[in-house]
């Protein structure tokens, strides 16, 4: 495995880690010249024609923006005030976000909703892909059927869940009561201090369990059968097989899932915004609800700005670290 | 366990039995939230608040007409003066003592996600078609970090994106119009489309444009004859990934957008009724606009691993 090449993990890295075939996919990045001149125009230039309207794009819709984020989250400018003298205010946004008792709640928030999603998501998803994956009769029929829910919109889905956890009228809160007895109009899930951050989980979880399961599965079924067949002649018990051929080849794949989803959750919105719009109170308040509450209801846009940069950091620093790990398991 | 007559590998009759059972299971389990939204679609709204839930109701295209409609409260007296109702959905509102008073904003908003959807993915596909291809077969300086580069805008959180370029639109008067929409869709859109699609372009062998241009064929003859025809199904694939995406998204619509250019994930919670939600117009709206995910979801099926990775797993 050639990975890392730069010396710098990325993302780019991470993904080409996964698959030899990636890997001998992104090491082509660079080819050989295939002629050396078009038209008096150096391959380079070429090439460089080609990928200059998507970088211009990105230029003038990404990274303009964010550099005009950056310097507005050293000002106090408040975009419902545009005319009002904006004043440098230095670090002073970045120091009263780390010294805020709500930003860090709504970190916990985050963390609790990001560990709770992704050990589920990866536990279900697991287990379906490994049923999946014992090639019952019709199972590509019902694996599309498990698939829909990730290709909905998180917004619709969140909208809809508001309907299904209604008390008493709900029907999560019917079948709970049908199952356990408890009474239907007794709880609920979307009002309750203590359910509401279970009531997003258990959503996030419907929806995203099938993205885990599909790469799991093409974790499983890149483990060759002759492997197993080894396993056998050499008597290793299914238990054992499990332990030491299912799941340690299968692994990059699982953390793969378990990196995508943990940056999707970590910045998760549509969906929590439409469920609970952030409450009861502010306890399903995640990062990107305060973000919101922050620059388009008190409209302190440079105190967000600076706040957008923290997470916009925090998301990259997390996939960084997890990349790492995840070459770690890979050499091992 | 795993001895059969086949091979040592294949599993047992029972534990695919059971294993088919348990996926089938979850499969049913998971659709329930889906199918009752579309019942409830077809149910009148007392019914669908009806308790305990009903699984058993009188199907009615109420909710269908309460989504493309207003309605006004009327007296019994004046709407049996207006004569004999003339469409079906006449007749229902009339039941409930109202009468049509014109069309909701369900279907432009509908209309503004289409032509939202189908702009962005176009031009998405169209400069990720290119980049991809100068990715892919040339030598482009630094090409490594452009790609993560173009890779890392998708990773913002859109909430964070969103501030500056809500400033920045209202400098530029592309607040809530559908260009401006269009634009931020393309620019979320073309990491996934240059990252997809020079996956596939990799895997089109280069011998072909190298014999096509041996043969007197210029660079974007040999493009534009040769790689786009192989192309095709990675293009399409991606085109149908940059829809999905543009379709469903709701954090930028709902921020960027709030009357011409909105869309309808932003709308389709804002559907109320007399008196509370109107559950049925609600699920009609959803039912209508899921309706070509799923279609699309089947198309995809054998592609789907390969988009929502970028391109990192293939099988």
């Amino acid at each position: 495995m050639q990975e890392l090449r730069s010396g710098k993990p990325t993302v780019t890295d991470a993904n080409a880690s996964i698959l030899d075939r990636a890997a001998n996919a992104a090491a082509r990045a660079t080819p050989e010249p295939m002629v050396k001149s078009v038209r008096g125009l150096s391959d380079w230039a070429v090439g460089w024609i080609f990928i200059a309207p998507t970088i211009i794009l990105l230029l003038a819709i990404n990274i303009f923006p964010l550099i005009w984020a950056i310097r507005l989250s050293f000002t106090n400018y408040r975009a419902n005030r545009p005319n009002a003298e904006v004043v440098n205010v230095g670090l002073d946004n970045y120091r009263r976000i780390l010294g805020d008792s709500d930003i860090w709640i709504a970190m916990q928030t985050t963390a609790h909703f990001v560990f709770w999603t992704i050990l589920l998501q990866t536990l279900i998803g697991f287990t379906l892909a490994w049923l999946i994956d014992r090639r019952f009769r019709s199972h590509a029929f019902w694996t599309t059927i498990i698939l829909i829910p990730m290709m909905l919109s998180p917004a619709i889905v969140g909208n809809f869940w508001r309907f299904l956890y209604q008390p008493q009228i709900g029907l999560f809160n019917y079948v709970v009561s049908f199952l356990t007895g408890v009474d239907p109009s007794s709880f609920e899930m979307l009002g309750s201090v203590r359910l509401a951050p279970w009531s997003i989980i258990i959503v996030d979880t419907w929806m995203w369990t099938p993205y885990v399961m599909l790469i799991c599965l093409a974790g499983l079924r890149s483990i060759p059968d002759y492997i197993y067949e080894a396993a056998e002649v050499d008597r290793a018990s299914n238990w054992r097989q499990f332990w030491s051929i299912t799941l340690p080849m299968a692994l990059p794949f699982i953390m793969l899932a378990v990196l995508f989803r943990g940056i999707e959750n970590f910045k998760m919105f549509d969906m929590v915004n439409l469920l609970t719009g952030g409450g009861p109170g502010s306890t399903t308040e995640v990062a990107s609800i305060t973000l919101k509450r922050e620059a388009f209801e008190k409209w302190r846009t440079g105190y967000s700005s600076a706040f957008a940069i923290i997470l916009f950091v925090a998301v990259f620093g997390l996939a960084n670290i997890y990349v790492k790990a995840l070459n770690r398991v890979k050499s091992r | 366990m795993s001895a059969t007559a086949h091979s040592v590998v294949e599993p047992s009759r029972t534990t695919k039995r059971v294993a088919g059972a348990i996926v089938i299971l979850y499969a049913l389990v998971s659709m329930m939230p889906l199918v009752w939204i579309f019942m409830t679609s077809f149910k009148s709204p007392p019914d669908s608040i009806s308790y305990p839930p009903r699984l058993v109701f009188t199907p009615t295209l109420e909710g269908y007409c309460n989504l493309f409609t207003t309605r006004t409260r009327q007296t019994p007296e004046y709407i049996k003066a207006l004569g004999e109702p003339a469409t079906t959905c006449d007749a229902i509102t009339r039941s409930r003592n109202m009468v049509i008073a014109g069309p909701s904003n369900y279907w432009p908003r509908f209309q503004n996600s289409m032509v939202i959807a189908f702009g962005s993915t176009f031009l998405a596909v169209l400069l990720g078609t290119l980049a991809a291809y100068g990715f892919s077969r040339f030598r482009v300086p630094l090409a490594d970090d452009l790609l993560f580069f173009i890779l890392s805008t998708r990773m913002m959180p859109p909430i964070a994106v969103a501030i500056p370029i809500y400033l920045m639109y209202r400098e530029l008067g592309l607040s809530d119009t559908a260009l401006g929409m269009v634009l931020l869709y393309t620019a979320v859109n073309v990491s996934l489309a240059v990252w997809l699609l020079k996956g596939f372009m990799d895997e089109i062998p280069r011998e072909y444009e190298e014999a096509a241009m041996i043969d007197g064929y210029t660079r974007l003859q040999a493009f534009w004859k040769v790689v786009l025809p192989q192309a095709t199904t990675g293009i399409a694939a991606t085109a149908i990934f940059c829809l999905i995406f543009a379709w469903n998204e709701y954090a930028f619509a709902v921020l960027l957008t709030s009357g011409e250019a909105q869309t309808a994930p932003p709308f389709i919670p804002t559907i109320i009724g007399e008196g509370g939600m109107d559950w049925p117009a609600v699920g009609a709206g959803t039912t209508i606009f899921l309706v070509p995910i799923l279609v699309f979801t089947v198309l995809l099926r054998k592609q789907l691993l390969r988009g929502i990775t970028f391109g990192a797993v293939r099988k």
